[in-house]
């Protein structure tokens, strides 16, 4: 707010003196002096000195402000018990683990939210497995850059429960645009009940066994985990509780089972540039492909 | 101002027909000065014209949420190729055009110092230029054949390597910007030794107009900025083919290395782009207010001092990258500093028009454009040197607002201006004031809607390179309105490229000195000879023209 202040207030004295001058001093035809040069007026020691020392204390007043910001956010410290988030960047989706909690997810971020008297921040420790990314939810903190082969950390607090959105801020490749993040921060009773059901084992049901089936012996598993199972890939997203997500594709999509189909059938389809491949599955397959997903609750 | 009588008119009647292929070789043999700089002039036009193209495709795509118009490669490859070109291509050719055109003439010199260097330089970009296009037919981008670089015009590490972005349109894009590199340098160094050793008797230091003194300073800027970035260019060829590990992530490489030596080019490359501009203002806007320049000490001291703190930003594009807060805070200080001589700069075109006779010419109206514009740019440029508001507002919409409210908002107004002011000097023919005043007014509605909203959208979330978004984030209005500035903005511009063409042969003659202006490229004819001058000029003050127009009074006294 301060710099929005001191800047406006510099466009508007520039600015109105700009303007003054254009109307005051334009050349008139019906001047009886039209002809004549006006004054020539080299300069002034003294008026350049004032306009170089008043910007120069304008300057330095916000640099101190500034600097109080940057090493109040940067040089926080971190609360014991706070929750920590492993954020990994991959082309072109967001990996998010919960190291004490046991927990691995995609896109859909849960933190807890807190108020202003208890907050309850989370920590994100932040690489990336491709190229560069970068992690920016607007409304809960700036942004971060996921760099490959380098460790960042920031901090993020929800001061009110909701859903908040974002998505990746540095150019990462082809899908770029449809890196999307979501944020739901949960209360605290929410937030444990989301906890205990992703730490459950992915769901069982023998009536998408066929489905199962499929997947298990397809492509599918040399890049997705579905915990429990032969599926340890870990170049995609996780899928032990996919149903349990509300979108697919890292937000692109809404997770509905024709959606999902869609997606499995062409990832291009909503996701032209996304790195995995069609799966060239037959109807049958597809619907029973899809049928398993669903039930991963 | 005095009216000048077509006393030459005879000079600019047709020299004997020749053929086509005479005509042709001359231009590519010539080492004249002055056809370079047209050459140059010409040359970036024409990309203005394609990159310009590119952006209004990028905005179509964008007016509505979730549009196909064009593919994502397609959309990343567009603002790849705009961004490079209008940098690479348009921007500092045709700034290099105007200072090798003017430049000797401005000290009283009959060509540059190096006249085939000069000629060397031009045909190097000129072929860097074309390298990057020939991209569309023999690159192959990330996915498929036949396609132009899709990594971003600051091309960060990693995705340049192999393993993200195979085939061969990477390969294009380095080495069009290695070869225009050298051609930059070649023309900077052939500026520093012009200015140093070729000025007229009397023309001291302390007398160059102050044209000449901005692109001393900002061929200084090439030689510490250029050399970087090429020296990365040829380690990111060496990771692609040679299999070296300067920038290969997955290797032990660094990809915060590569961002220091793009930036450490990059931030100062802005002012090698908006110095020029700051130049052609210091000729144009004393002359339509009919007074000297205010404070030109002071002004010299800001260039330069420009010129030295702009060496020392270079980070502030990488505040989101996880420096130590120390680091942050000095960079945040530095950048903040450059406000201060550039806030001298606009106080002293202040000085200068007040108390005037201001002559609204479609130049002046440019040049007054630029002010406006450029005070706001530089405000918000504050606003984004504050780190905490760059964690948020960097790599989005806003930036791009700020940076275009330099690039054309400035640097763009500032050339419209120059082309107004010099065409005549350039082609012995004046542009039409009527259309140059229509021009005036399109584009700046267009700028207005497309740049001023464009901060919006930006404020409310939205991030840079993007190739779509989602219907529920409320992006929309802003975008379309966006994007319909664009077209007035073409409008503008079509506008312009015809006047330029209709007054070349209709235009009413110029005469030698059109505007009753004051420095010497104004006392030889229009357009001036081979030669330039058939007597080399002397000067007694910074206004030599002044002190002949005014015997009685001249500047001399006062200096």
């Amino acid at each position: 707010m301060l710099v929005l202040s001191i800047t406006t207030a510099i466009f508007l004295v520039v600015g109105g003196l700009l303007l003054y001058a254009l109307v005051r001093f334009r050349h008139r035809a019906d001047d009886a002096n039209a002809s004549e040069e006006p004054p020539q007026i080299y300069g002034s020691n003294q008026i350049e000195l004032s306009w170089t020392v008043i910007p120069i204390l304008i300057v330095v007043m916000l640099f101190l402000a500034t600097a109080r910001v940057i090493f109040s956010t940067q040089d926080s410290p971190k609360s014991a018990d706070a929750l920590d988030v492993t954020v990994i960047g991959h082309q072109f989706w967001w990996e998010y683990r919960y190291p004490k909690l046991g927990i691995v997810t995609a896109n859909e971020l849960h933190i807890p939210a807190g108020d202003p008297k208890h907050p309850t921040p989370t920590y994100l420790t932040m690489s990336s497995a491709d190229t560069n990314h970068s992690f920016w939810v607007p409304r809960l903190a700036g942004k971060t850059d996921l760099i490959p082969n380098r460790v960042n950390t920031m901090w993020l607090d929800a001061e009110a429960p909701g859903l908040y959105l974002g998505q990746c801020a540095q150019y990462c490749g082809t899908q770029h645009a449809k890196m999307l993040i979501r944020v739901y921060a949960d209360t605290p009773a929410e937030f444990a009940a989301w906890v205990a059901h992703q730490q459950q084992p992915a769901v069982d049901d023998p009536r998408v066994a066929e489905g199962r089936n499929i997947f298990l012996h397809t492509a599918c598993i040399s890049c997705h985990t579905v915990a429990g199972t032969a599926a340890t890939g870990r170049f995609g997203p996780d899928l032990t509780h996919v149903a349990s997500r509300d979108t697919i594709a890292s937000g692109a999509v809404p997770n509905t089972p024709a959606d999902l189909r869609a997606f499995i059938d062409d990832p291009a389809n909503f996701k032209p540039g996304s790195l995995m491949p069609a799966m060239h599955l037959n109807d049958h397959d597809l619907d029973a492909v899809t049928a398993y997903l669903a039930t991963l609750k | 101002m005095a009216t000048q009588a077509p006393v030459n008119a005879g000079l600019v009647q047709a020299a004997p027909r020749r053929l086509v292929l005479e005509t042709l070789h001359d231009w590519v043999t010539t080492v004249d000065h002055k056809k370079i700089g047209l050459m140059y002039i010409g040359y970036a036009l024409l990309f203005l014209v394609i990159a310009g193209f590119e952006a209004l495709l990028m905005r179509v795509q964008l007016a509505i949420p979730n549009n196909h118009f064009v593919s994502p490669q397609v959309f990343n490859q567009l603002f790849t190729m705009h961004g490079t070109t209008m940098v690479f291509f348009v921007g500092m050719p045709i700034l290099f055009g105007f200072g090798n055109y003017l430049i000797p003439l401005m000290i009283g010199a009959r060509d540059m110092a190096f006249p085939r260097l000069n000629a060397f330089s031009f045909w190097i970009s000129a072929f860097g230029g074309f390298l990057l296009y020939f991209s569309y037919l023999g690159g192959s981008g990330l996915y498929g054949a036949g396609a132009a670089p899709d990594i971003g015009w600051w091309a960060y590490a990693p995705l340049t390597l192999k393993v993200f972005s195979p085939g061969h349109s990477s390969d294009y894009w380095t080495l069009s910007i290695l070869l225009s590199g050298i051609g930059t340098i070649g023309t900077a160094l052939n500026i520093v030794a012009t200015t140093i050793c070729m000025r007229c008797p009397g023309m001291k230091l302390t007398r160059m107009p102050l044209l000449v003194w901005l692109y001393l300073v900002m061929s200084g800027l090439v030689f510490v900025t250029i050399s970087p970035l090429t020296a990365a260019q040829i380690m990111l060829m060496l990771d692609r083919y040679v299999g070296s590990h300067f920038f290969d992530t997955q290797a032990g490489g660094s990809a915060v290395l590569w961002m220091h030596f793009f930036w450490i080019f990059g931030h100062p490359e802005v002012y090698v782009l908006i110095l020029p501009a700051f130049a052609f203002a210091n000729e144009i806007i004393p002359v339509f207010s009919r007074k000297a320049i205010f404070g030109y000490p002071a002004m010299v001291a800001a260039s330069v001092g420009i010129g030295f703190i702009s060496l020392s930003v270079w980070a502030h594009h990488m505040f989101t990258i996880g420096m130590t807060s120390g680091a942050n805070t000095f960079f945040v200080l530095a950048t903040m500093a450059i406000s201060v001589p550039t806030g001298i700069k606009i106080f002293n075109w202040l000085a200068t028009i007040w108390g005037g006779k201001i002559h609204f010419t479609a130049s002046m109206m440019f040049a007054i454009g630029f002010l406006f514009q450029f005070l706001i740019a530089g405000l918000t440029g504050i606003m984004l040197s504050v780190a905490p508001f760059d964690w948020q507002l960097g790599g989005s919409y806003f930036v791009v607002a700020h940076f275009h409210y330099v690039l054309v908002g400035a640097i763009l107004f500032m050339l419209f201006s120059a082309f107004y002011y010099w065409y005549p000097k350039m082609t012995g023919r004046m542009l039409s004031e009527k259309l140059g005043k229509w021009h005036f007014w399109i584009f700046l509605i267009g700028f207005h809607l497309t740049f001023d909203f464009m901060h919006i959208p930006g404020l409310e979330g939205m991030p840079r390179r993007i190739y779509t978004y989602e219907a529920d984030r409320g992006w929309m209005i802003w975008n379309l309105i966006v994007s319909s500035g664009a077209i007035f903005q073409a409008i503008g511009t079509l506008l312009f490229v015809y006047n330029m063409v209709w007054s070349y042969f209709k235009g009413p003659i110029a005469g030698p000195d059109p505007w009753d202006a004051w420095t010497l490229e104004w006392s030889t004819t229009s357009p001036p000879p081979h030669y330039n001058f058939a007597v080399i000029p002397t000067a007694q003050s910074r206004r030599p023209l002044w002190d002949l127009k005014h015997p009685d009074d001249p500047d001399s006294h006062y200096e």
